[in-house]
């Protein structure tokens, strides 16, 4: 084998992802909406008060970023489970886990990097302070990359089955409240004028921790789901 | 094209497999060699497809081995799908890529040969449709691009599950000449059809497992 | 010799009758324990200075809290045993013991929650050591109903063995994590037993009923494990000659 083939697969896969994501745009654009609906539910639903809406701002941002992040899960394995080619990746020459890196990275940039684009409007619709939403930035930088490892894992273990979308949801939630707890404390300490070094090395933790861990885990109960 | 070398050998000692409590067949034994090829036969539900996923290490069997070279398929994971390609019941290509761009990831997936693309798209029948949807082919067609997947990689052993399907009598000349190819020229094929799979110049083993069922 | 020692152990039917003739003596031992944790917990134990008698329920709530850990181990290790060495012996222990640990953290939960109510003056308040096990709580339900949806039981077996080893390095970041956001609670008391901070009297009880819940949730999960052998083994010889015999 030529030394080049893997990093040759990982691009080829990741461009491949990006393929099919632009030729659906409603991939990208549903989980994005979702994100901007949830959020401008809130303040109709528990008032526009300017003090309170900046007191739940960082909470509600980072639960519809859960949410999202949560609608748009399926899609990393689930259409490659239907047609067939997620078998062909588990047969390939290369390990398992460095084409799950791909499909997840892939993911993310279609599923993540728009949250973190659109995430400073909703800061300022829900009036938090330029501090906080810089910070709001830089969680969700590291933040959702790990919404995305994590879920690969639940949604490997899900994907073979009829009605996987709900056993999703209960297996992947709970794995999501550290870094639902280390971010939206974070953006809540930074709006109150406080240092947040702290919370960031530790989400910053959970991203080295989830990024050499679920791609294993990840490639383990594919090959589970599909024997 | 096929790598050459020394004689690759696959074997399966006291295979088992078990599905919803029935026991599909057991104790099944066999060795395939360089330039032979197995065809399994057998009634629907007979466990053909159960087999070939147990030979390509997709699924686990509940009793026995899978061994090439003599090494279990299991330790050796990528080694062994190095040599394998597998194109199993679902087509296994994006309908929303080009018969190009299915091809090129299916390449890299593995160790890639020296045919190119558009030879491999031209052996199954299928040039001049490289930059057409995949989805805007027919069955038949999907069906070819599917196996031409086998002509981009260097792989010895393939394992087909129904390569005929949706294939009309053209197509399925087309295809039986490829397979008639690869094991004259000392490739190995593991292989289920409901149509005869005519091999002129082979070794053919055939097992029923409508024989072996407990 | 280990190995075939370790293989023996594991047979289906080997495992069958040795904990048929095992389950009797531990659930004898677990009522002893049982009956005497009761005891000096509600009758030998002085009440509490500050909260009277209503403190008595510690005896079932931590020792429940510590088993619903516990058992999230031992499933974790279980399935990762039955992962590795194919052994499926311990994916039946695995499994066997998510709806055990999910009773017990619905116990720990709900004690909690009466024990609470004197104390702060309502069912419920997010104090850390509830919402961890509000949490563990959801993920025993993700460990069952994962297994429930998938058809094969082998192939759920693994997958549930995945999800538990995912699991299990998730609880304590989990657990840091809420304590982290709830500091309120009060430190864990007991974990130092060489100079225990809660009195003599009322740490041997809580002791018994944690070995007492031990013992149960041994017996249980072998009475558990021995109905899930004898279903996954139905079409083997030896469970059809036992069903005959019988």
């Amino acid at each position: 084998m030529t030394s080049d083939s893997l990093p040759r697969a990982f691009t080829l896969l990741l461009k491949r992802d990006l393929t099919l994501a632009v030729r659906h745009r409603a991939e990208i654009l549903n989980p994005l909406l979702f994100f901007v609906l949830v959020t401008s539910l809130f303040p109709l639903g528990i008032g526009a008060d300017p003090k309170l809406l900046q007191a739940v701002g960082p909470g509600i941002i980072w639960v519809a970023a859960l949410l999202a992040a949560l609608l748009s899960l399926e899609g990393i394995f689930r259409s490659d489970f239907e047609d067939g080619t997620l078998e062909q990746f588990l047969l390939s020459s290369h390990p398992v886990s460095v084409l799950v890196i791909a499909k997840v990275l892939a993911h993310w940039l279609i599923t993540g990097l728009p949250l973190l684009v659109i995430s400073p409007l909703l800061g300022v619709l829900l009036g938090l302070p330029g501090d906080a939403i810089i910070i709001l930035l830089i969680t969700l930088a590291l933040g959702t990359p790990v919404l995305s490892l994590i879920g690969a894992v639940g949604v490997a273990l899900t994907v073979g089955l009829r009605k996987g979308g709900m056993i999703l949801s209960l297996l992947v939630l709970p794995l999501y409240v550290p870094l639902l707890i280390f971010a939206a404390n974070a953006v809540d300490t930074a709006a109150a004028g406080l240092p947040v070094t702290a919370h960031l090395s530790l989400i910053s933790a959970l991203l080295v921790l989830s990024l050499s861990l679920s791609p294993l885990a990840t490639a383990a109960a594919l090959r589970i789901s599909l024997s | 094209m096929i790598e050459t070398g020394n004689n690759n050998m696959l074997e399966a000692h006291a295979l088992e497999c078990i599905r919803d409590d029935r026991t599909l067949f057991s104790g099944l034994a066999f060795r395939l060699e360089r330039g032979q090829a197995l065809i399994l036969e057998g009634r629907n539900g007979s466990g053909k497809t159960s087999l070939l996923r147990i030979l390509c290490g997709i699924r686990l069997a509940d009793a026995g081995t899978v061994t090439w070279d003599g090494t279990d398929i299991g330790k050796l994971g990528p080694d062994y799908h190095v040599h394998t390609a597998y194109v199993g019941h679902r087509d296994g290509i994006k309908l929303d890529l080009t018969p190009l761009e299915n091809l090129a990831m299916a390449r890299a997936l593995g160790k890639p040969n020296d045919t190119t693309l558009e030879a491999a798209l031209e052996k199954v029948d299928l040039y001049g449709f490289e930059d057409v949807l995949t989805r805007n082919l027919s069955a038949g067609q999907q069906r070819r691009l599917a196996l031409a997947r086998l002509l981009v990689t260097d792989t010895v052993l393939w394992i087909l599950d129904e390569p005929f399907t949706s294939l009309d009598v053209h197509g399925i000349q087309v295809i039986e000449e490829l397979l008639d190819q690869h094991t004259s020229s000392g490739g190995m094929l593991a292989v289920t059809s409901h149509h005869a799979v005519n091999l002129a110049s082979t070794t053919i083993q055939r097992i029923n497992l409508s024989d072996l069922a407990a | 010799m280990f190995n075939n020692f370790f293989h023996k152990m594991a047979s289906p039917r080997y495992f069958y009758n040795i904990s048929g003739q095992l389950i009797p003596w531990l659930a004898a031992a677990c009522m002893a324990l049982f009956l005497a944790g009761l005891y000096y917990g509600l009758v030998k134990a002085p009440p509490d200075y500050q909260q009277g008698d209503s403190y008595r329920i510690m005896f079932i709530h931590v020792p429940a809290a510590w088993m619903s850990m516990f058992i999230y181990v031992v499933m974790a290790v279980a399935g990762a045993i039955g992962l590795i060495w194919h052994i499926k012996l311990a994916e039946v222990m695995a499994i066997s013991s998510a709806s055990i640990g999910a009773s017990f953290t619905f116990l720990a939960l709900v004690t909690g929650s009466i024990w609470g109510k004197p104390m702060w003056g309502t069912w419920w308040v997010w104090d850390a050591r509830l919402t961890s096990e509000l949490i563990l709580l959801f993920l025993y339900l993700g460990v069952i109903a994962l297994y429930n949806a998938i058809d094969d039981k082998r192939t759920a077996a693994r997958a549930v063995a995945i999800l538990a080893l995912v699991g299990v390095v998730n609880i304590p970041i989990i657990h840091y994590s809420v304590e982290w956001w709830n500091t309120l609670h009060q430190g864990p008391t007991v974990t130092k037993l060489d100079k225990p901070s809660i009195h003599l009297s009322m740490l041997i009880p809580l002791l018994l009923m944690a070995f007492a819940f031990k013992l149960y949730y041994a017996f249980v999960v072998l009475m558990r494990a021995r109905c899930e052998v004898l279903e996954r083994e139905r079409h083997t010889g030896w469970v059809r000659e036992l069903a005959e015999t019988k």
